[in-house]
């Protein structure tokens, strides 16, 4: 599964113990009606999860979804699975007691910009830190949508919204600086318009054991359109889009000419022509995804009008255990070797006659 | 020379001395070598909230006290009959609760001039009236200790720690308690450091041979408080953090669901954190989270896979913890919340003990927001209430609030041990899979309790979804219809209302089921309570004592039994919350008894507010 091209394998290749009959995207659906606004960019995701779950041989008894307030995180319901839509920015501690009680289930958890970033940003910081073993799903639209379109942690400064007539102030957040400042050990970022690459993200970052962030950059149709345009549009994609792939030249661009270089003096990344100033693909930084330091170089990559942002899995580097393995791991440990009689009724004594 | 031995049916003693002297190991020693004799006791540490304020300071004082007798002993005691006092500090912040005549045993050695500055002395007190009414024994402890462990060799600092154990064993002495138990407690705490464990057990010989052999104040007698005629059986002691951790386990263990408790580091609820982290060979999982909120979300995401969610924390972490109490109610989860609660509001003050959160328990949270509340009254009684809120948590598919307080936390009592297969289990059964052609609704209620399906992760066809929004009566899908969220709100009151039909009808604890004034009191208050209307009774008075231990919903007597009096007084340690509960529930004319001082109540103050209402 660690294949970025492995989403559209055939469900034949699964392992033999797993005869179950062949899921498929309706199976995933739920029978509730969605409910974003037309056009907006949850509903390619939702598809997009839909039909990549069957793919990776997922069951629906063993799948959870855990989310918290937002737009985003009405996406549990349309997904016909265990779905648990919890309290605002709390849903990673949710997910975490999840993991705790049945370490064996496979949880995804939705939130957004506001709802991972601002008012859950300590929970999102502390499942990172500890790893615990799920797929979490950032949501980035740059904004509220759900209270109707208040500047969020991500939103450019000078964003004007009815909380900032005048523009926001607040410094933007890079959310995937943010985990790995955490200490994620995975960390992808993807488009909510991506169809083909999307999969793709969603089956390494299901396939990593351990904490996996992916950002997804998505559109609000209604109060922040298009503000990933100069990332995401067609138009401009191929020049403002780095597509990761591990052991391959960061090449970029409409031309196939623009590479990624790591500028000893400067000590950054920085954007090359091949084919310029004798500059050779020999020059083009190879992409490894366990190297944290160039994962986090890669994730700030994108704030100059001249540079790409870093799509793909920028970090992927598992840890031996997950959390919540290590916990129960712990508690078997010990399990059975004392009763709760034994332990009250240890220590001094007297009996009463 | 021997002295006289008197036998006392009862005696209070309390420990007080800077917070690096060592008080609470001396009392809890002191505590444990009394028990094994058979005698009842209950224990109060009072210590300051700083782990170690500058030394010799009046705000740096930590005191024990132990209350412990032949009879029955329900309160740590109104007044010291000893009062051992290890600086000038300590004296002067415990003196004025000493009983008149009562035996003050001083560590002159530490009444240097520095140390009575800081205390507030302008003259060395001993030897002057100002102690006169008090029988005083003066030792220069600090000198005799160190001349006893001279021969480890340790360094002053290291030796003067000794005092401590000296004085208990002089004070050990004094009621005729044994040495070997702390002896053997130091071998074991110090097995890995020869000398340490040598040098207070030669100072706790000495203390003790010093009693034997000195020729003391004439007044100074030596006391026997013999066993407490009490229940047959094996007891030990036990601290409510304790038993409150032991009843989780248990009651996890009764309903066949693993506990997974969420928590976060506050006084005075940490213990139960430790506890149960110790107690990884029951199967408990336990999870300090990087918050309050965090602790209660991930018992919440446990409950929701199919263990059984706990969380603990005190008066502001519970606050913390309502919005998600408010969606364990609405998803109509199991989980426990143990509130241990302290003095308040805000910080207030976290080693002092308070039960101001009664209204945060039953009125507290966003929406209408019912959940069952339960009290402890006691150390040994933490046990049964953990228990019982694991049995209404899963039976009634709610969020259950657990009351206990920094008093019951923290203090000790003897406990008969409870024999564990005669408990009642209350095992549960998670919804199955659906049969063909039938869908499964998580929101299908039990007809009696009203409680919902419970359908976990895992198992094939249960797959549901669940969150804050009000959900359909019907169905469980979200639903904004009016006549719904009327009938869910009232469901769920009905769910927790009808509770009442599944707990003990409340009793009386002492007197008439009719009269003249009946005492109302719940949590820690029962102790205090109990001795003054024994006392009141005694005196002939028309005085009945009823405690009661569900909060919410109340039994469903309480009512009509309260109405048999012609006045109800509630002794109570906040400005009056349950009085204000028990009047709107009843329209009766409750009176307060109000004390906020971090404090236990005394029995005399509950004894005469008794009077006064009689003779109002």
């Amino acid at each position: 599964m660690n294949d970025m091209t492995a989403p559209n394998q055939d469900l034949a290749e699964k392992p033999a113990e797993n005869p179950a009959p062949k899921l498929t995207i309706k199976d995933f659906t739920s029978d509730q009606e969605v409910r974003w606004c037309p056009g907006c960019g949850d509903y390619a995701i939702l598809k997009c999860m839909q039909r990549t779950l069957p793919e990776l041989g997922a069951t629906r008894e063993n799948t959870v979804f855990v989310s918290g307030i937002g737009c985003s995180s009405r996406f549990p319901y349309y997904m016909d699975t265990y779905g648990f839509h919890t309290i605002h920015g709390r849903a990673p501690a949710v997910a975490t007691g999840v993991k705790l009680a049945n370490p064996e289930l496979d949880v995804w958890l939705i939130t957004g910009d506001g709802d991972g970033l601002s008012i859950g940003g300590n929970h999102l910081m502390h499942v990172l830190r500890r790893d615990v073993d799920m797929n979490i799903l950032l949501f980035n639209n740059k904004i509220y949508g759900l209270t109707k379109g208040q500047y969020s942690p991500t939103s450019d400064p000078g964003t004007k919204a009815p909380s900032t007539p005048q523009g926001s102030i607040d410094p933007t957040l890079n959310p995937i600086a943010f985990a790995l400042g955490s200490g994620a050990r995975f960390a992808a970022r993807t488009v909510d318009t991506a169809l083909k690459h999307m999969p793709g993200v969603f089956t390494r970052a299901h396939g990593f054991k351990g904490a996996s962030f992916v950002e997804i950059l998505q559109n609000c149709i209604v109060y922040n359109d298009a503000t990933w345009a100069d990332v995401t549009s067609k138009s401009v994609a191929a020049d403002k889009q780095l597509l990761l792939e591990n052991g391959q030249p960061m090449i970029f661009g409409a031309e196939r000419n623009k590479g990624i270089r790591f500028n000893a003096k400067t000590f950054a990344l920085e954007v090359i022509t091949i084919g310029e100033d004798g500059i050779t693909e020999d020059d083009v930084l190879v992409h490894d995804e366990t190297n944290l330091q160039l994962a986090r170089m890669l994730a700030e990559l994108g704030g100059e009008p001249h540079e790409p942002m870093a799509m793909g899995v920028l970090y992927a580097e598992p840890a031996e255990i997950t959390y919540a393995d290590a916990v129960n791991a712990q508690v078997d440990e010990y399990k059975g070797k004392r009763s709760l009689r034994d332990m009250i009724y240890s220590g001094q004594t007297w009996e009463v006659s | 020379m021997a002295s006289e031995i008197q036998v006392l049916e009862s005696a209070v003693v309390r420990f007080a001395g800077d917070s690096g002297d060592g008080m609470q190991l001396t009392g809890s020693q002191f505590t444990s070598s009394t028990a094994l004799e058979g005698s009842d006791l209950a224990t109060f540490p009072d210590f300051p909230a700083e782990i170690r304020a500058p030394v010799g300071t009046t705000f740096g004082v930590s005191a024990f006290q132990i209350n412990f007798g032949s009879r029955s002993i329900k309160t740590v005691g109104d007044q010291p009959d000893v009062l051992v006092a290890m600086n000038p500090a300590a004296l002067k912040t415990n003196l004025g609760n000493l009983r008149a005549g009562g035996l003050l045993v001083l560590d002159s050695g530490a009444f240097t001039k520095r140390n009575l500055q800081k205390a507030g002395y302008d003259d060395n007190p001993i030897g002057t009236p100002m102690l006169d009414d008090y029988q005083v024994v003066d030792l220069d402890i600090s000198k005799l200790t160190l001349e006893a462990v001279k021969e480890f060799g340790l360094g002053n600092k290291e030796a003067l720690r000794c005092k401590n154990m000296w004085t208990l064993g002089l004070v050990l002495w004094m009621f005729s308690r044994k040495r070997q138990p702390v002896i053997d407690w130091l071998n074991k705490k110090f097995a890995r450091k020869a000398d340490i464990a040598g040098s207070n057990i030669a100072a706790l010989n000495a203390g003790h041979a010093f009693g034997e052999t000195a020729e003391l104040s004439a007044h100074f007698k030596r006391y026997q408080i013999g066993a407490n005629k009490t229940d047959p059986g094996l007891y030990r002691t036990v601290t409510g953090s304790q038993a409150l951790s032991w009843g989780i386990a248990a009651g996890g263990e009764l309903a066949g669901l693993k506990i997974v408790l969420g928590s976060y580091p506050i006084t005075p609820a940490s213990p139960i954190l430790h506890t149960l982290s110790g107690m990884k060979e029951m199967g408990v999982v336990t999870f300090q989270a990087e918050d309050e909120i965090a602790a209660i979300c991930a018992a919440i995401g446990a409950s929701f896979a199919g263990s059984l969610g706990v969380t603990s924390s005190s008066g502001p972490g519970i606050a913390l913890k309502m919005e998600a109490m408010g969606l364990a109610i609405s998803t109509e989860l199991p989980l426990v919340v143990i509130n241990s609660q302290r003095g308040g509001p805000s910080t207030g003050l976290p080693t002092k003990t308070e039960q101001s959160d009664l209204y945060q328990a039953i009125y507290g949270r966003n929406g209408d927001a019912p959940l069952p509340v339960i009290a402890t009254r006691s150390p040994g009684d933490c046990f049964e209430v953990a228990i019982e809120a694991c049995r209404l948590a899963v039976k009634y598919m709610t969020p259950v609030m657990l009351l206990t307080d920094g008093f019951i936390a923290n203090a000790a009592e003897p406990w008969k041990l409870p024999d564990l297969d005669a408990l009642e289990p209350f095992k549960i059964e998670f919804a199955g899979t659906p049969e063909e052609g039938d869908s499964f609704n998580p929101f299908k209620r039990d007809e009696a309790t009203l409680a919902r399906n419970w359908g976990i992760p895992g198992v094939v066809g249960t797959e549901h979804r669940i969150g804050g929004i009000e959900k359909s009566y019907d169905t469980g899908h979200i639903s904004y219809d009016p006549a719904n969220h009327q009938k869910m709100t009232d469901t769920r009151f009905a769910k927790i209302d009808g509770i009442a039909n599944d707990i003990p009808l409340q009793t009386v604890e002492q007197g008439e089921e009719n009269g003249t004034l009946a005492v109302v009191g719940w949590g820690s208050t029962f102790g205090p309570i109990s001795e003054a209307v024994k006392a009141a009774r005694a005196d002939g008075l028309s005085v009945s004592h009823i405690h009661i231990k569900y909060l919410n919903p109340f039994p469903r007597n309480l009512g009509e039994l309260l109405e048999g009096f012609d006045k109800v007084l509630v002794p109570e340690m906040n400005a009056g919350q349950l009085k204000t509960v028990l009047r709107d529930k009843f329209l009766i004319d409750a009176k307060p008894l109000n004390q906020v001082s971090g404090l236990p109540f005394k029995i005399v103050d509950v004894l005469s507010a008794i009077r006064a209402e009689l003779s109002a």
